[in-house]
């Protein structure tokens, strides 16, 4: 009994039980479990992507990536260039949005635009990012082999700088879409709704529902849990690859790699382009799911959920895998998404679900620390 | 009053299961210089960790036997203990902090402290610190031993001989100081440092401080010793007056011991064309120096490298592989090999055992099969399939080579996927071997092949190597501190003294010989100055 | 031939100070503000940032490095706060209740956070970093949930629905003074005059080291520094009496808030004279290296505990000083943004992750605040939109840490290559 204990570690144990707990008052309270279970799945696509964006970056040996706002930048620029080319098609008549008609027979959220026009600027915005979240985890990889055995330290404000300076950047870039920036002076907005160009057409590619009573369903946005399982099996197989197999022996042992010949430096920085592109790719993802995207000091926390679901999936400072992804962002972030509701139905108006999240995602982090002399190493 | 000021009676220490003090005696008098002679792993620095109460010694079980200490037993439990008896020592790894001066270093958690209004409530620890009177102590005790330079300059960018001298200052302020114990000091020092030192050991000792002197540099020992302690394999083997002795007795001393050869049917082609030449060969490896070695390694043999501890016999191989900075010129089966590239050497059929078996042999949280696997799959991309335009593992035939070489080398295991890590070091040793083999090599280097492995083990590792010679014709270099193990299995052993060589011996040569060449003399030089 | 090396060897190694300052100087005249305007606000806040940066001083000579758990010290002074205001305690005597209230509490949170440090050795930045989120989550449980849903409790700064305290607490009793200014406003002393006796305490100060120094047999101090103290000092005593001769009667108005500047010069001859102690020296010893002190006996850990404890009694007190100034308090919020404030600001004025003194804190908290001044005016008037200021002056508060802490980094990756090169093998 003990050895089950320990092999699933306790940190686990106790947000699973608080989970299971957090149901049951749901349940017990008479809320729509329906409506839980389709919330849960759809944060766990939304998330899993800047979740799964630790696992090369735990794996080369340059621990969780607090600088995941460097990659959140990126896919943030690159989803607003890919907005105003949009709009500049759309003001010259190249490519406009078409009417409600024109749906393809797949399609069947009530979106009411055009999937190919979406999945357009879905994909230009996921294709412009790409290249500036490679060039920024290059340059990010660079620094980290230069502090090696502080990298944690010094990520988060590596992360908060970026945000800080792209929040000039977004004041002063000279963007004209009119959706997108404030009316009156320079700038771009806070926030923007997205339901007008790509916002929940991801999710709704072949979404299907499942009939769990008389009018109630669960919602599965195929489109979304795709998107996140092909990325996962994708690092997976990156993992078993030959650069792969490189990264996770110089994160484990780099003296061992570097007797088989092996240029730990350089595996440092491929995992840390392909931690920024994830977390590139997954703002995009997330944004689009959430329907709304957020600039300025939106991000600047983002890491940090991030991290903390990896860890409660299984994964410590040095040891990761993309199961510990997929466990750890429906533990977390399932417990978050069914707390909030719970809470205000027991006590309106408590926030309590947020300080649930602070003691939750910081703990968890905490703990991970102090473990982090004790594997050796 | 016993006449000794120290004595330690039949100290018996084993470390799980393995003995490795039977029985040692020891005795020092009052301003007697006494050396213990010893090679690697014949005790030296365990019976020193037991007469420091080092965590070390109660962690594993403790010791057996008596020690007296100015006619009385003591039990010393903790290094402090040992300092409050009056037993100090001058470690090897300096323990100075650069940007302390040398009267902070001297005085550190000594300090001469002074009352204040707040000590007087709050305590010991607010008392101020009255660097006036560290400053004088410490001109005392710098003066004691002769040494000249003040005593309020900073640590960083002093020569390494006034940082010995600053270290020995220190045990000599420690007033209550009877026996100071030198651990090799003399190692890092220059001709004239070490002269100096030895000239400071001496007054030391007219002073009545008792000194041990650990180390294998037989006429520094002969200079300036009263007697000596010879230990071999853990045991006394002899206590000497120096009078009554002299370098060639205490070489033969320390290394003589009965070898059981292993029979080779096989004798290498003498005449074969040489597989590696090396010239001029200097490593960089830090407490290993390698510093011009010319060698030549014969298709088909096995040559042994030996040497004492921080001689540079471990450098060769890893300045050859280039794990450690190394220049020189290397032919390898007659083409220049590139110094300082390891996945050049690897891919042109070179492997290597490395003597740090945990630490860069092995990923001890990682499967067996993947340990077994990686270096071949790194350079010769082998266990590898290509799908599209990448190369991925190749999992079922990594797991069957790992299953082979299991058999292979009786690898003792649950299976191929088990962690490497829980395995019994000569196992994990194996594991290593196997990496090496499934590179499928010309010529391997394998440095300490039975370290921390137990007897039954450590045979079963040298009848591999002797095996791989025999059937694959597998050139092997062998580096390793027990030469009883190197003289069993190689046709010739080089000895290393000083990061050079200094002679080349048969196997069944006089153990004498062994010994003088390991202390950096030799035979023919000792029988002439004793003419 | 001395004096050219001394001056460049002095630029190089404050770099970072002299950055700022030009920064500073050019954000000044950038901006439009009015001298005047700017001095007085600088006044304020140096008088009520200081005491929290100095905390900082202690944990990075102990090699704990920068330590951002001062935002729980930060909680504990907050909490005695409320319980003033819970009682209804005002002016100087509330603040001593206070100060009474929070520090068992800071004890214990400062005797907490320690654990965590000696359990994350080598992390302790992110670490504090952190915890300081942690905190804030169990501090928001307690005083936004518990308070009123478990512990019924009514007073006006409870929010309406009785559960939890309001975002915006005005601290001291309902109706009486509060406890604004309390500290600021027992003395003020014109500016002028304060600088002019800086000036000559600096000179005396220099005179009467120089003796000090002869009779011990400490390095003596060189002649071109004293020389530059001394001019310095006239300097400083010169310069007020000049620029008020230009007629400014704004500046001649300007005043400091004596007692609240004493406080802080208490904190810097406290920290002055602990690292004359046998503490003190172990602090120093325990900062360059933990192997060798534990060696020669020294109780690391132990040690390293006092300087947290230390450090957050200090930004407690030092929570409540900044909080009377401002007169309310932002209940959720107040303390989260102390840490990278106080961190940015010693680092400003010079200090890095293993060295720091008081006058880096002093030093730093004055420029530092001068850009935080400055930066919404300088920002409209460069680029049309103050926000473009504050977003920069976050990037700065942010990089300075960040690059702080890259430097600390890179310096403990080079220290590791270069101890390896000179150690010796153990003997088996």
């Amino acid at each position: 009994m003990s050895r089950i204990i320990k092999a699933i570690g306790i940190p686990r144990l106790i947000i699973t039980a608080l989970f299971i707990a957090v149901l049951l008052t749901g349940f017990g309270l008479g809320m729509p479990m329906n409506m839980f279970a389709s919330d849960v799945v759809k944060r766990v696509g939304m998330y899993g992507l800047l979740t799964l964006a630790m696992v090369p970056s735990i794996q080369s040996g340059t621990g969780p990536n607090f600088a995941l706002p460097i990659g959140i930048m990126a896919g943030l620029l690159g989803m607003v260039i890919s907005l105003e080319i949009f709009y500049f098609l759309d003001l010259n008549g190249i490519y406009t949005v078409a009417t409600v008609e024109s749906q393809p027979w797949w399609y069947t959220s009530d979106g009411n635009i055009q999937f190919g026009y979406s999945m357009a600027i879905f994909a230009t915005a996921i294709l412009i990012a790409i290249p500036i979240a490679v060039l920024a985890g290059f340059g990010y990889g660079k620094l980290l082999n230069l502090i090696k055995g502080s990298e944690m330290s010094i990520a988060p404000y590596m992360g908060f700088s970026a945000v800080q300076f792209m929040c000039i950047v977004w004041i002063v870039a000279p963007f004209k879409n009119t959706g997108i920036k404030w009316p009156l002076g320079p700038g771009l907005r806070n926030t923007f709704i997205l339901d007008q160009t790509f916002g929940k057409s991801l999710n709704g590619f072949l979404m299907f529902n499942i009939k769990v009573g008389p009018h109630k369903f669960i919602e599965i946005p195929t489109g979304l849990l795709l998107f996140f399982f092909l990325s996962c099996y994708l690092v997976y197989l990156f993992t078993k690859s030959k650069r792969g197999t490189e990264i996770l022996a110089g994160g484990m042992n780099p003296k061992f790699a570097q007797a088989s010949g092996v240029n730990i430096d350089s595996g440092r920085v491929v995992a840390n382009i392909l931690s920024t592109v994830l977390g590139a790719v997954g703002i995009i993802v997330y944004s689009q799911s959430f329907g709304f995207a957020q600039l300025y000091g939106g991000p600047l926390m983002m890491a940090f959920p991030a991290v903390a679901a990896v860890l409660i999936g299984g994964a410590t400072a040095k040891r990761a895998q993309v199961s510990h992804v997929i466990i750890g962002t429906l533990l977390f972030q399932g417990l978050l998404t069914v707390a909030l509701p719970v809470a205000n139905e027991l006590l309106p108006g408590s926030n309590l679900s947020e300080i649930l999240r602070m003691i939750v995602q910081n703990g968890i982090i905490l703990y991970a620390l102090t473990k982090v002399n004790r594997e050796g190493q | 009053m016993s006449e000794y000021v120290l004595q330690m009676k039949d100290i018996i220490k084993e470390y799980s299961g393995n003995r490795v003090l039977h029985g040692v005696e020891l005795s020092l008098k009052p301003g007697e210089i006494h050396a213990l002679i010893g090679e690697n792993g014949a005790g030296k620095s365990t019976l020193m960790n037991i007469l420091f109460g080092m965590p070390r010694i109660y962690n594993s079980g403790g010791f057996s036997g008596d020690v007296y200490f100015e006619g009385e037993k003591v039990d010393v439990k903790t290094p402090k203990e040992a300092m409050e008896l009056g037993i100090g020592m001058v470690h090897q790894e300096f323990m100075l902090i650069p940007s302390f001066t040398i009267s902070e270093n001297i005085k550190l958690n000594r300090e001469n402290l002074k009352h204040n209004v707040v000590s007087k409530v709050l305590g010991t620890n607010l008392k101020t610190v009255d660097f006036e009177k560290m400053n004088s102590d410490s001109r005392r005790s710098l003066d004691e031993i002769d040494v000249s330079i003040e005593e309020y300059i900073k640590i960083e960018g002093l020569p390494v001989g006034y940082m010995q001298f600053v270290e020995i200052a220190r045990e000599v302020d420690k007033s209550n100081v009877k026996v100071l114990v030198f651990d090799e000091p003399t190692a890092v020092l220059a001709e004239s440092e070490a002269q100096s030192l030895l000239k400071t050991m001496r007054k030391l000792a007219d002073k009545g401080i008792a000194i041990l002197f650990i180390s294998h540099r037989l006429d520094e020992v002969i200079d300036v010793c009263d007697n000596a302690s010879i230990l071999r394999d853990g045991e006394l083997v002899a206590a000497k007056a120096i009078k009554d002795t002299n370098v060639v007795e205490l070489a033969e001393l320390m290394v003589g011991r009965k070898i059981e050869m292993v029979q080779k049917k096989k004798k290498y082609e003498e005449q074969s064309e040489p597989i590696l030449k090396v010239k001029d060969l200097h490593v960089d490896m830090p407490g290993e120096q390698v510093k011009g070695i010319n060698l030549e390694i014969k298709k088909g043999e096995i040559l042994g490298i030996a040497g004492l501890a921080g001689q540079g016999k471990i450098g060769v191989a890893n300045g050859i592989m280039g794990f450690y900075p190394a220049t020189g010129e290397i032919v390898y089966q007659g083409k220049i090999l590139e110094l300082n590239d390891t996945a050049n050497a690897l891919s042109k059929g070179l492997a290597f055992v490395s003597e740090d078996r945990k630490g860069v042999g092995l990923i001890l949280d990682a499967s067996i099969e993947l340990n077994i696997a990686f270096t071949a799959l790194e350079v010769q991309e082998r266990f590898l399939k290509k799908i599209l335009f990448f190369k991925m593992q190749y999992g079922k035939s990594i797991r069957k080579h790992a299953q082979q070489m299991i058999r292979d080398l009786d690898i003792r295991c649950r299976s191929a996927h088990q962690n490497v890590g829980s395995l019994s070091g000569g196992n994990q040793q194996k594991v290593c071997v196997a990496r090496a083999l499934t590179q499928e090599p010309n010529l391997m280097f394998i440095s300490e092949p039975t370290r921390g492995i137990d007897i039954g083990a450590k045979k079963l590792v040298l009848d591999l190597l002797v095996e791989l010679n025999r059937e694959l014709n597998m050139t092997i270099v062998l580096t390793s501190s027990e030469l009883a193990e190197v003289r069993s299995i190689s046709d010739r052993i080089i000895i290393i003294s000083d990061g050079k060589i200094a002679g080349e011996l048969q196997p069944d040569d006089a153990d004498v010989e062994f010994g003088l060449l390991m202390s950096g003399k030799s035979l023919e030089k000792e029988e002439a100055i004793n003419e | 031939m001395n004096n050219k090396f001394s001056l460049k060897g002095m630029l190089k190694q404050n770099v970072v100070v002299l950055l700022f300052l030009t920064l500073t100087v050019g954000g000044i005249m950038v901006s439009e503000l009015s001298f005047p305007h700017i001095m007085t606000e600088l006044v304020t806040r140096i008088g009520r940032n200081t005491f929290l940066v100095l905390s900082l001083i202690i944990p990075i000579i102990a090699g704990v490095g920068l330590n951002f758990g001062i935002v729980v010290g930060a909680m504990a002074g907050q909490i005695g706060l409320i319980f003033i205001t819970y009682y209804g305690i005002d002016g100087i005597g509330g603040l001593f209740v206070a100060a009474l209230v929070s520090t068992p509490l800071a004890l214990f949170f400062g005797y907490l956070t320690a654990k965590l440090y000696n359990n994350t050795k080598g992390q302790e930045m992110i670490a504090g970093l952190i915890v300081g989120f942690f905190a804030n989550g169990i501090y928001q449980f307690f005083f936004l949930f518990i308070i009123g849903a478990v512990i019924p409790v009514s007073h006006a700064m409870v929010k309406p629905d009785g559960v939890g305290l309001r975002n915006t607490i005005a601290m001291g009793s309902k109706y009486g003074e509060g406890i604004k200014y309390a500290i600021d406003n027992i003395i003020k002393m014109n500016l002028w005059q304060f600088i002019i006796l800086l000036g000559m305490f600096l000179i005396l100060h220099t005179i009467i080291m120089q003796y000090y120094i002869k009779k011990r047999a400490e390095q003596s101090i060189e002649k071109k520094t004293i020389i530059f103290r001394l001019i310095l000092g006239v300097l400083v005593i010169i310069t007020p009496i000049m620029v008020l001769s230009f007629g400014n009667y704004q500046l001649a108005t300007i005043k400091v808030p004596l007692v609240s500047l004493a406080l802080i010069a208490v904190l810097c001859l406290f920290n002055v004279l602990i690292m004359k102690t046998k503490l003190g020296q172990n602090f120093r010893a325990i900062g360059r290296s933990q192997h060798i002190a534990s060696v020669a006996g020294i109780n690391v850990d132990k040690t390293r505990m006092i300087a947290i404890i230390l450090s957050t009694v200090f930004a407690a007190w030092g929570q409540i000083i900044f909080l009377q100034n401002i007169g309310t308090m932002n209940t959720y919020g107040s303390h989260m943004q102390v840490g990278m404030f106080a961190i940015a600001s010693i680092l400003i004025g010079g200090a890095t992750v293993s060295n720091a003194n008081i006058w880096h804190a002093i030093i730093g908290v004055i420029l530092f605040q001068s850009v935080f001044i400055v930066s919404p005016t300088a920002g409209k008037a460069l680029f049309g939109d103050p926000q473009i200021g504050e977003f920069f002056r976050a990037f700065v508060v942010y990089g300075v840490i960040g690059v702080a802490l890259c430097l600390h980094a890179w310096k403990k990756v080079k220290k590791t290559i270069s101890k390896n090169e000179g150690e010796q093998e153990e003997i088996e």
